[in-house]
């Protein structure tokens, strides 16, 4: 490069600069690559020890058998995972009938109706509850919820019962849902709903007719974010659902078809695949026995699960996208 | 369309509008009030939006409201159906009457009010529904019981949209055109069959072509409605309108008269200077 020319400096950098771009870049895909291994490094673990696992207990008598007792003292271990799935499922969707409505309506009148000062006051209030320690929330639903339950509706509630863990792994999770599914609302331009007003119509049309339809994408994403949470919640439910795999009582209604009563599993205690696996963990058991190898089988179970939700909300999310 | 032929200007207000013929030749003579503004003062906090604005605005005429940026034209068309409502620091003051009952007294309801007064947007903005959906949700919302779809087809002939669209009602109505939406809106608007229909220059956002429709369109709905548009294109108001008032900064009415003398000899210099061009 010359300083006589009258031509705009157009010269090509070499050199250092280029070599700072590719730096930079090379940086940002190494922190992404990081992020991604860890993910497949997780996934291949779980698969190596699992498969160890299943060349000692076959996958149906995993997936089919209604006792679970990896470790029990006079011997006979039993491997079926089908009472810690009733527990993890009872713990899911009660948690999911408290979180999703409440956090729904929560973020309807966060987005929609909730003044700005109401909602500045009330977002950071409902971010400090998601961001209290699982243990603690667990802990409340020992020493207040089911006391109050038991004192008030259920006299024969046993101290560590599922009903009580999943009403707080509910309210743990309304943040989430309330959280997202404000974003979403609030997405939503302003000129959508002054259509709706220049129609005639109130707020609450304005709101549930045009503002949560437009924002449904985003609304169920909250939701399938705060299942899968409920679904891998284990503090909670070690500490307020007691650690027994109970199955629960098959019984018979008129022309004999089979019913669990929900009470015989959310008033006793029970157990979900995470707090399986954190009893094992727990235990002082080495590597290479079967119940180590159990750990690993359930936690592929888990990963299965939640990943089978995530590839659902994003379906989900996908089809009833309204773009606007 | 041009008003040139008639010098019947003042107060007309016993001419019925029973003697009309047609867009195209609609009499300048006044028809009744359909919303008249008296004393009008709006306030955004402090800020004065509108200045003691008094008009009456003829039913089944296209009135276009005209001047520049920040003269109060759209804060104006919005206390006609009280959106303003929605602005937390918005201060109204005077009166605003549709159909001789005051729009602010306490005892309106401007959920109501908005059912007798449609509105379209100077953005188009169509729900995320179908096509159907967003004609009929006027009508959903107001428990029409009557024949939806016929009321739906209607509609979109009366917005000159049905012949593009009629095969593909169940489409979302964000996949048209601009300007296909933007008559999708006033479908939308014209549906639940109100009085008034308010425009906020509903052509701005749109290209020519699609803004000429648009125009055409406005001149037949006048038979039916009365349309109130806002405009920043002073071709379109002079080509479209029956009356024109014209505001100017600080929220004054300055002049409202017939669109042919606002355009042909305002008594203003001001209007004058800011119709041709001189400053706005």
């Amino acid at each position: 490069m010359t300083d006589s020319t009258e031509s705009p400096d157009l010269q090509r950098r070499s050199g250092l600069r280029r070599l700072k771009e590719g730096t930079y870049g090379g940086f940002f895909a190494a922190c992404a690559a990081i992020t991604l291994l860890t993910t497949v490094a997780i996934f291949a673990t779980l698969l190596s020890d699992a498969v160890v696992f299943f060349a000692e207990i076959p996958i149906v008598e995993f997936l089919t058998g209604t006792n679970w007792s990896p470790n029990p003292a006079g011997g006979g271990q039993s491997f079926g995972i089908i009472p810690l799935l009733i527990g993890t499922l009872v713990v899911t969707i009660t948690a999911a009938f408290i979180a999703l409505p409440t956090g729904t309506l929560t973020a309807i009148y966060l987005s929609e109706y909730a003044t700005p000062n109401a909602r500045s006051i009330l977002k950071p209030l409902l971010e400090i509850l998601a961001g209290i320690p699982t243990v603690v929330y667990g802990y409340f639903a020992l020493v207040y919820i089911t006391p109050a339950l038991k004192a008030t509706l259920f006299p024969e509630m046993s101290t560590f019962n599922a009903l009580s863990a999943s009403i707080m792994v509910g309210i743990m999770t309304i943040p989430m849902v309330s959280s997202i599914s404000e974003d979403a609302m609030s997405a939503v331009p302003d000129e959508l709903r002054q259509a709706g007003y220049g129609l005639g119509a109130t707020k609450f049309e304005v709101s549930t007719g045009i503002v949560v339809p437009a924002s449904i994408s985003g609304i169920a994403s909250s939701y399938i974010l705060a299942v899968s949470r409920a679904v891998g919640e284990t503090m909670i439910v070690v500490v307020a659902m007691g650690a027994q795999a109970r199955m629960p009582a098959v019984r018979e209604a008129p022309l004999g078809i089979p019913y669990i009563n929900p009470a015989d599993v959310l008033l006793e205690s029970g157990m979900t695949i995470t707090v399986a696996m954190v009893q094992i963990a727990g235990g002082d058991l080495t590597g290479g026995t079967i119940p180590y190898d159990s750990m690993f089988a359930l936690g592929l179970a888990l990963f299965v699960v939640t990943l089978a939700m995530n590839v659902l909300s994003d379906i989900i999310a996908e089809r009833y996208r309204e773009e606007y | 369309m041009s008003n040139t032929s008639s010098d019947t200007t003042g107060d007309e207000s016993l001419i019925t509008t029973d003697v009309e013929t047609g867009s195209t030749d609609r009499s300048t003579a006044v028809g009744e009030t359909a919303v008249a503004a008296r004393d009008l003062d709006v306030f955004y906090g402090d800020e004065q939006a509108i200045d003691d604005v008094s008009i009456e605005i003829p039913e089944k005429r296209v009135t276009a409201l005209i001047g520049p940026s920040g003269c109060g034209k759209s804060t104006f068309l919005r206390c006609i159906n009280r959106m303003n409502d929605m602005i937390d620091v918005c201060r109204v003051e005077g009166d605003v009457e549709f159909g001789g009952k005051n729009v602010y007294d306490d005892d309106v309801d401007p959920v109501a009010l908005r059912r007798k007064i449609g509105m379209v947007f100077q953005k188009p903005n169509p729900f995320p529904k179908s096509i159907r959906d967003n004609v009929a949700y006027g009508l959903k919302i107001q428990g029409f019981d009557g024949d939806v779809d016929a009321r739906v087809e209607e509609s979109l002939k009366g917005a000159a949209l049905w012949d593009e669209v009629k095969d593909q009602l169940d489409s979302s109505g964000l996949d048209l055109s601009g300007g296909q939406q933007q008559r999708l809106c006033i479908a939308r608007a014209i549906a639940p069959d109100p009085e008034v229909i308010l425009m906020d220059e509903p052509t701005s956002a749109l290209d020519p072509v699609a803004a000429s429709k648009i125009e055409d369109l406005i001149d037949g709905l006048a038979e039916e409605y009365t349309v109130i548009i806002v405009t920043h294109n002073m071709q379109q108001a002079a080509r479209i309108s029956d009356r024109t008032a014209v505001f100017l900064t600080g929220g004054r009415l300055v002049e409202y008269d017939d669109t042919a003398k606002i355009f042909e000899d305002p008594e203003e210099q001001r209007v004058e200077d800011y119709i041709t061009g001189k400053f706005g």
